[in-house]
């Protein structure tokens, strides 16, 4: 898999998300309470843009009259008929096994480590305190 | 199995998706501010509106009775860049979603300010008048795609007979649009006279799900939920089909031409065999009927396809559109409705070129006369 810088962490928004064109595919990442999430911008039912799904809370029930919410913000339910996937690995909350958004491994690094490696041709000066979004396509 | 999408869409699938022109039948406007009906509205009643609102026949005043999944029961993504509601701007629908489905017509079905269900008749006529004005000048004259219906409320026919002839006489309608929550079911000999004259106009009647007549909208009361009460939207066209039919509407008018908007149309089979069971049994109870109640369906209805039914196999959905009858169906979004179906992927079965071209086109061209 590559690995495509595609933004600074300050340049998604926490509770935000931005889409990137990647190997022809939009992908949509969310910063979401600190974390960044990767996922095909579209939803497997009948292709809405996810990019304006609502992050919201999984709310279960043991019985009917008693509610518990959880993960706030982790699920995304999709702009147009609700459809809900964990937003961590894209399966759907209904029916986990047959509907999933695929989804991406992303990788917050320091501009430092960015800069290591072989292919360092010039040096050119850096600001090594920011953190960079990488995502794996 | 799982259904992992994780292609990008091809330049092929837009192209074939756009190749054939749709007609989408449920397309919904919105008014962007009450001022914009004051040129339609005559002082009386946008006084009337100002100091009174609406009183419908619900018993929830100022509130719709349920929470409709979603903001205005809109997309997310429908909400206009320059502000306003979803469905109030024309450029922003042309650009999301006219001229990237390449939507030859889309026929305009108006919900504002609960048109159908003013408990005050006149006020409703007034408001029923004004908005058909403005479907024409806010829309159909600044988008020749977009056709307008005249809408009436059934249960003041005189007023509703009235508005009938001072829009037929523009000819710029396509349709008739009634409420399916009127005070009665719709088959009662009381809302023949709109009937007739639809007839004698050529004008194919519409009928648009929603609204509260005044009745719970099930027949086992008040239901507790959206999800509950969303249901019984395909119960209300089923009960006035049913009533249209048994009460011999289509025998009486034989060129009525009636469409039922986004009521589904998976339950229809079953409401055929069971009414041609009955008839078999108790047609000495409806003598005036002449033929099979699944004949006049088969001949005098159509129905929207929104919003699909998505049955867990396939070849169920298509063995449906088979029993409904593939001339039957009208293809219709319900733009910009939180459960909108994508022309590309709503239907997940295969269909032939000539079906899909029946039902996203020529059955809705036929009907319409467009």
């Amino acid at each position: 898999m590559a690995r495509h810088i595609v933004a600074r962490t300050s340049e998604i928004p926490a509770g935000g998300n931005k889409v990137f064109g990647l190997e022809g595919r939009d992908i949509v990442v969310f910063h979401v309470n600190g974390e960044f999430f990767a996922l095909l911008n579209r939803c497997p039912h009948e292709g809405a843009p996810l990019e304006k799904a609502a992050c919201v809370a999984r709310l279960t029930s043991p019985e009917p009259g008693i509610y518990h919410r959880d993960r706030v913000g982790e699920m995304l339910r999709c702009p147009w008929h609700g459809w809900e996937f964990d937003i961590r690995n894209g399966q759907s909350w209904f029916d986990p096994n047959r509907f999933r958004i695929r989804s991406y491994p992303v990788a917050v690094e320091s501009g430092a480590e960015l800069q290591k490696g072989p292919y360092v041709a010039e040096t050119f000066p850096v600001h090594i305190e920011d953190n960079y979004v990488i995502v794996e396509v | 199995m799982s259904d992992v999408i994780d292609r990008p869409m091809l330049d092929q699938e837009k192209t074939a998706a756009t190749r054939l022109k749709i007609i989408d039948c449920d397309i919904h406007p919105s008014i962007h501010a009450h001022s914009d009906l004051n040129e339609f509205l005559p002082k009386r009643w946008q006084q009337h509106l100002k100091e009174y609102g609406s009183h419908l026949r619900t018993p929830y005043i100022g509130t719709t009775p349920y929470p409709r999944s979603s903001p205005l029961i809109a997309r997310r993504d429908a909400w206009p860049p320059t502000g306003g509601v979803p469905g109030s701007d024309l450029d922003f629908m042309r650009k999301q979603h006219l001229d990237p489905f390449d939507v030859e017509f889309g026929i305009l079905q108006v919900l504002d300010l609960f048109i159908f269900s003013q408990q005050n008749l006149e006020f409703g006529a007034a408001i029923q008048r004004a908005i058909n004005d403005w479907q024409l000048a806010f829309w159909a004259h600044r988008d020749p795609r977009l056709k307008a219906s005249i809408l009436v409320g059934q249960d003041g026919s005189d007023l509703g007979l009235a508005e009938i002839e001072r829009c037929a006489k523009t000819g710029e309608y396509i349709q008739i649009n009634v409420s399916p929550r009127a005070n009665e079911p719709l088959g009662r000999r009381r809302y023949w006279p709109i009937y007739e004259r639809a007839q004698e106009l050529d004008l194919p009647l519409g009928i648009h799900v929603g609204g509260y007549g005044g009745h719970a909208p099930t027949g086992g009361g008040w239901p507790s939920y959206y999800c509950e009460e969303h249901q019984s939207n395909a119960h209300t066209v089923a009960s006035n089909l049913t009533s249209l039919v048994l009460e011999g509407v289509p025998e009486r008018f034989p060129k009525l031409k009636i469409v039922f908007i986004e009521g589904g149309f998976g339950w229809i089979p079953a409401t055929m065999w069971r009414m041609d069971q009955h008839f078999e049994r108790f047609r000495s109870e409806v003598p005036h009927l002449k033929r099979r109640p699944s004949e006049y369906v088969k001949q005098h209805f159509w129905f929207t396809t929104q919003p699909i039914d998505e049955p867990d196999e396939a070849r169920h959905l298509r063995q449906l559109i088979e029993w409904v009858g593939i001339d039957r169906l009208l293809f219709s979004s319900d733009y910009p409705h939180w459960d909108y179906d994508d022309a590309r992927y709503a239907f997940k079965t295969p269909l032939t070129e000539a079906e899909r071209r029946k039902i996203f086109n020529s059955n809705a061209r036929a009907v319409y006369k467009f």
